[in-house]
C-alpha cells in the first residue's frame, strides 16, 4: 500500500483517499469543521489547513500521494488555525455562555482545543434574522459558520431545505420555502438536516440544557477524542460499504 | 425629503460603508441617511406585488424572459437579468415562478441572484446608476461627480429614490479606466464623465426621457489602440487558421502551437497547448470557454479584442474545439460588457453564414461546433475558470475544488479548455501563420506580444501591444507618464513596482499580468491606493472560505483605520500576519489579497509610519468603527467634531 509521511509517521492510504481521510484511517485527527465523513467534502472552513510538501492545503479536499510529507501538528499550523477559529467567532454573534449548544458545540470545542483564550480581532456584531417559525427547530443564525453542512444534509434528505446567499461577509443561510421561514419549508425534525449543525445554529427545540454541566460532550473529552471516537469509524463504515 | 441639503461626507469611509461594518442588512434597511425613515415608510407600501393586476404583469416579465432564453441551467442569469431590466428587481413572485420553470429550489435561485452584483431583490431605480469605483476612475474625481449626480437628483450614494425614478451606486470597475470617470446607466457605459454631464443627465431623468433617446455621444466609447504589434497588426479573413488547420490536422496545429510558446493571457500563463492536448486526451463529452470576465481593475484590453477582433477570437475557440472535438462552446462576457453582445452575436451569425460556425463546419461531415454567449451581473470572480463554470451551470459561481482541473472535470464535470479572450486571439493567427512567426517575438520563456491596458497619471492612456521583454520604463516612456510614485502591474492582484524597479520586465518569469498597467503620479497617496485594493478585495470576496471571507474585511478595516490615521504599530504588525491566513484561502483571489498591502508596505514603510498615532500599545476598540451606525443614522460624519 502507498504511504505518506504524517508529521513524520509513516501512514498508509488507498489511492483516491483525501489526506483527511487517510489521517482519519489510521485514527489520527486534523481538526476540521465542514468536513463529514458521510458527506462530500467542501473545503471552506480551512481549520483542516496542513502543509503538504511545504505547501498550505487543505487536508479535506486534497488527494493524498505516495511520499508527500504533510506537517498537521505544528506550531505554525496551529497558530494558522486558531487565527481561523477566532474569525469565526467575531464574523458572528458567539454568546456561549447563554446559548443552548456550549458543550456540545464543535466551533466552541475547537477554541479550547486550539487554546483560544480571547477573539484577537475586533467582533463584527452582524445583525442577522433568527427564524423560531418551525415547530420543533430553531435557526439562530447569528450562530452559522457557513459550512454548508446542513445544505449538504438536506441534499442527501431529498429535500434542499437549506442554501446560501448573498456574497462575501454578507453571505447568508436561507430556507426553501415560499416566505423563507423554516416553519413553511418541509424540514422535518427527524430530517439529518436538523441534527447535523456543528454549532448552534440549527437546534431541535426543548432539548436545551437537560444534560448537566460537567457530562456535556465536551465536558469531558477534546474534539479531537470525539472525533476519532465517532467519526473514524463513520468513514470506515463508509469504505465498507463501497466494497460490498 | 425633496427639500433636504444632502449631510456632507467628510469623514465618510471609501466606498460602501456597510461593506466593512457588517451592518449592511441594517443600512440597506434604513437607507443609509437620515431621511430615509420617511423614504421607507413611502417605500414599504408599495414594495410587495400583492395586487392580482402586477401579478399578472410579473408573470408575463417572467413569460418572456423564459420564451426568450429558454430554461436550461446556463440561461438562469439570462432570465433572472431580464427580469431585473423588466421590473427594476426581481419581485419574490417572479423568482419563485423562475423556480418552478428551471425546477430549481426557490432558496438556491435565491442563493444565486443575490450573489451578482446586478441583480437585486429590492426595487432599484428605474434609471440603476453604478458610478465605477476602480481607483483610477476615483483619481478622475468619480466620488465628487457622483455626489454631484446624487445632489441633483436629490438622493444618498447607494440609496434609491423615493418615487423609486433613480438609484446611485458604485461597482468595481466597469473596464473603461481610458476614458474614465464612467458609469453605467440600466447596463450602458457612459464614459468621461464631466460636472456639466452630470447636470444634463439629471436633467434627462427628471424629464424621463428613456435612456436609449439620450444623446448617442455619451455613450460613444473610442478606440485607443496606441500600439500595434503581432496580434493587432496582422490582417486577418475569417476561416483562414481553421482552414489551413483542417488540411495540416490535429498534429500539426497542436506542433504550431507547441512551437509558439503560447502561453495563457489571463493571468495564470499555462502552456495553451498542453491545455488542449490534455482536453483532447480526456475521454467525455468536450467543452469550449472562452473566458472574457475581463473583471481585474484596470484591464479593457478584451473590450476592445471582441469590438474589433471578435471573428479572431471565435475562430480560436473553434480551432480548440478541432483539437478536443468539442460541440458546444460558451463566451462569458462580463455584464459590464453588455453593450457588446449584439454585435459578437452578428460576428457569430456571420459565421454561421460563412458554415465556420454550426453543422457540418466547412463542409465537414463530423464537424459540429456552436458557441453561446453566457453574460455576467457583476462579480469578479466569475473570472476564475472554476467559478465561471459554475456560473455558466446557474449555480452559485463559488471557486471550485482543484485538482480536478477543468481540463479533465470543467462544465457539468466534462472536460474543458478555458482559456481568455487574447489567448484565442492569438491561437488563430498561428494557425495561419505558424508557431515560429509567433515564437520570433518575446523572452525565452515569454513567447510573443502582450495587451496592456495602461491607465492612471500618463498623457496616453491606451491598449499597447507590447513584445513580451519590454521593461516597465520603456512602457512608461510609450505612455508618456510624468514623475510616478509606482505602477501597479496586473491589478490589485499584481505588483506595485517602485520606480527604483522600473527596470524589471513585463513576462512571465519576471512581472506576470493579465494586462492592466496602472500609472500612479508622484502626488498619489499610497496608502489611498492600498485602501482602495483592500476594498475592492472586501467586496468581490465571494465568501465561500472563512480565510478570505473575514480576512479582507479584516484588512479593509485596518487599512481604514491606517488611512484616517487612528492606527498604531501593533495594526502594522497585525496587517502583515493577515498575509500567512489569507495564503490558506481556497482560491487565487484569497491568495493575492494581501499583495497589494505587502507590496506597498515593503516599498513606503515611511508612509504607513507617518499616518500612525504616536503610541506604543495598540487599542483593540476602534472609536470610530464603533461610531459608524449612529454617524449612519444621525447622519453626522465628524463635521461637528471640526467646529469646536
Ligand atoms: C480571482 C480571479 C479572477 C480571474 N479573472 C480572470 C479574468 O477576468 N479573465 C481571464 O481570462 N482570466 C481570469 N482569471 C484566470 C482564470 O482562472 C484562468 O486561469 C484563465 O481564464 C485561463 O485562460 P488562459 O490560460 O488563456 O490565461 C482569474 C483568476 C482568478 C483567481
Ligand atoms: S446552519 Fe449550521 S450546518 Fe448550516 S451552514 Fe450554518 S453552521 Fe453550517
Ligand atoms: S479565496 Fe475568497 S474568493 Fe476564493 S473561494 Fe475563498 S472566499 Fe471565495
Amino acid at each position: 500500500m502507498p504511504t505518506i509521511s504524517f508529521d513524520g509517521q509513516e501512514i498508509t492510504f488507498e489511492p483516491g483517499q483525501t489526506i483527511i481521510e487517510a489521517a482519519m484511517a489510521s485514527d489520527l485527527y486534523i481538526p476540521h469543521l465542514c468536513w463529514h465523513p458521510d458527506f462530500p467534502p467542501h473545503g471552506s472552513c480551512k481549520l483542516c489547513s496542513v502543509k503538504v510538501n511545504g505547501r498550505i492545503c487543505s487536508a479535506c479536499t486534497f488527494p493524498a500521494a505516495e511520499g508527500q510529507e504533510v506537517v498537521s501538528s505544528s506550531e505554525e499550523v496551529r497558530q494558522l488555525r486558531l487565527r481561523l477559529t477566532q474569525m469565526l467567532f467575531v464574523e458572528g454573534n458567539h454568546f456561549c455562555p447563554s446559548c443552548e449548544k456550549s458543550g456540545q458545540c464543535e466551533l466552541q470545542a475547537m477554541g479550547y482545543y486550539l487554546g483560544m483564550t480571547d477573539n484577537h480581532y475586533p467582533h463584527f456584531f452582524p445583525v442577522r434574522d433568527i427564524d423560531a417559525s418551525h415547530p420543533h427547530v430553531l435557526l439562530d443564525r447569528d450562530r452559522c459558520i457557513f459550512c454548508e453542512l446542513c445544505v449538504r444534509a438536506s441534499r442527501a434528505d431529498g429535500k434542499n431545505v437549506f442554501e446560501l446567499a448573498g456574497r462575501g461577509i454578507h453571505t447568508r443561510l436561507v430556507v426553501d420555502s415560499p416566505s423563507g421561514k423554516l416553519g413553511d419549508s418541509n424540514l422535518d425534525v427527524n430530517d439529518r438536516a436538523a441534527h447535523i449543525c456543528p454549532v448552534g445554529a440549527i437546534v431541535v427545540k426543548e432539548t436545551a440544557f437537560r444534560i448537566p454541566i460537567g457530562q456535556r460532550k465536551y465536558d469531558r473529552r477534546t474534539i479531537a477524542e470525539v472525533s476519532v471516537a465517532e467519526e473514524a469509524p463513520l468513514l470506515r463504515k463508509r469504505y465498507e460499504q463501497k466494497e460490498d | 425629503m425633496i427639500f433636504c441639503p444632502l449631510p456632507l461626507r467628510g469623514e465618510g469611509t471609501i466606498g460602501h460603508v456597510a461593506d466593512q461594518s457588517g451592518f449592511q442588512p441594517y443600512f440597506e434597511a434604513i437607507g443609509f441617511g437620515r431621511w430615509s425613515f420617511i423614504d421607507l415608510l413611502f417605500r414599504s407600501r408599495s414594495l410587495e406585488i400583492d395586487t392580482a393586476e402586477s401579478l399578472d404583469a410579473v408573470a408575463a416579465v417572467v413569460d418572456k424572459a423564459v420564451s426568450q432564453h429558454g430554461t436550461r441551467p446556463q440561461h438562469l442569469l439570462a432570465v433572472l437579468r431580464q427580469i431585473q431590466k423588466d421590473c427594476h428587481y426581481l419581485p419574490k413572485q417572479a423568482l419563485q415562478s423562475v423556480a418552478r420553470r428551471f425546477s430549481l429550489p426557490l432558496a438556491r435561485v435565491v442563493g444565486v441572484a443575490e450573489f451578482y452584483g446586478f441583480l437585486h431583490t429590492q426595487p432599484r431605480g428605474e434609471y440603476d446608476i453604478y458610478f465605477s469605483d476602480c481607483v483610477i476612475d476615483v483619481f478622475h474625481d468619480s466620488e465628487a461627480l457622483m455626489q454631484r449626480l446624487c445632489h441633483r437628483l436629490r438622493l444618498q450614494p447607494g440609496a434609491v429614490r423615493g418615487d423609486r425614478r433613480v438609484s446611485i451606486d458604485t461597482t468595481s470597475c466597469t473596464g473603461l479606466c481610458d476614458q474614465g470617470p464612467a458609469l453605467l446607466v440600466n447596463g450602458w457605459p457612459v464614459p468621461r464623465l464631466t460636472p456639466t454631464l452630470m447636470d444634463a443627465m439629471a436633467d434627462h431623468i427628471e424629464r424621463r426621457v428613456p435612456v436609449t433617446q439620450w444623446p448617442a455621444e455619451w455613450f460613444l466609447i473610442e478606440d485607443h489602440l496606441c500600439r500595434h504589434d503581432l496580434l493587432l497588426n496582422t490582417p486577418w479573413r475569417p476561416g483562414t487558421g481553421l482552414k489551413n488547420a483542417l488540411r495540416q490536422g490535429v498534429g500539426w496545429l497542436l506542433e504550431q502551437l507547441t512551437a509558439s510558446g503560447l502561453r495563457g493571457r489571463g493571468g495564470a500563463g499555462f502552456p495553451t497547448a498542453r491545455k488542449w492536448q490534455f482536453c483532447r486526451e480526456t475521454p467525455g463529452d468536450h467543452y469550449v470557454v472562452c473566458n472574457a470576465d475581463e473583471g481585474e481593475p484596470g484591464t479593457f484590453k478584451d473590450r476592445e479584442l471582441l469590438k474589433h477582433y471578435a471573428d479572431q477570437v471565435f475562430e480560436g475557440m473553434t480551432l480548440a474545439a478541432f483539437v478536443t472535438g468539442a460541440r458546444l462552446g460558451f463566451l462569458y462576457l462580463r455584464g459590464e460588457y453588455e453593450c457588446l453582445l449584439r454585435p459578437l452575436q452578428a460576428a457569430l451569425r456571420q459565421r454561421r453564414c460563412l458554415g465556420l460556425l454550426g453543422r457540418n463546419l466547412c463542409g465537414l461531415m463530423d464537424f459540429h461546433f456552436d458557441i453561446e454567449i453566457v453574460v455576467g451581473a457583476g462579480a469578479y470572480i466569475c473570472g476564475e475558470e472554476s467559478a465561471l463554470l459554475n456560473s455558466i451551470e446557474g449555480l452559485r459561481p463559488h471557486p471550485r475544488n482543484r485538482p480536478p482541473y477543468p481540463v479533465t472535470c470543467g462544465l457539468w464535470n466534462q472536460p474543458t479548455v478555458v482559456n481568455n479572450v487574447e489567448s484565442f486571439a492569438a491561437a488563430s493567427l498561428i494557425a495561419v501563420h505558424g508557431g515560429e512567426w509567433f515564437a520570433k517575438v518575446g523572452t525565452e520563456k515569454s513567447k510573443g506580444t502582450k495587451l496592456l491596458s495602461i491607465s492612471g497619471d500618463c498623457a496616453r492612456p491606451g491598449i499597447y501591444e507590447v513584445p513580451f521583454g519590454i521593461t516597465v520604463a520603456e512602457v512608461l516612456g510609450l505612455c508618456g507618464s510624468g514623475e510616478t510614485l509606482g505602477v501597479q502591474v496586473g491589478g490589485p492582484a499584481g505588483t506595485f513596482v517602485a520606480p527604483s524597479d522600473y527596470q524589471r520586465r513585463i513576462a512571465y518569469e519576471d512581472l506576470g499580468t493579465g494586462g492592466s498597467f496602472m500609472v500612479f503620479g508622484s502626488h498619489r497617496d499610497i496608502i489611498d491606493i492600498a485602501t482602495r485594493f483592500a476594498q475592492f478585495f472586501a467586496h468581490e470576496s465571494c465568501g465561500f472560505c472563512t480565510p478570505c471571507r473575514v480576512g479582507t474585511s479584516l484588512q479593509l478595516r485596518l487599512m481604514e483605520k491606517i488611512r484616517r490615521g487612528w492606527a498604531t504599530a501593533g495594526d502594522i504588525q497585525e496587517l502583515e500576519s493577515l498575509k500567512q491566513l489569507l495564503e490558506a484561502s481556497h482560491c487565487g483571489l484569497g491568495h493575492t489579497a494581501h499583495n497589494p498591502v505587502q507590496h506597498t508596505l515593503a516599498h513606503y514603510p515611511g508612509h504607513y509610519q507617518a499616518r500612525l498615532r504616536d503610541l506604543d500599545f495598540s487599542p483593540g476598540f476602534d472609536l470610530d468603527n464603533e461610531l459608524e451606525t449612529a454617524r449612519q443614522l444621525t447622519g453626522r460624519f465628524g463635521d461637528h467634531l471640526r467646529q469646536v
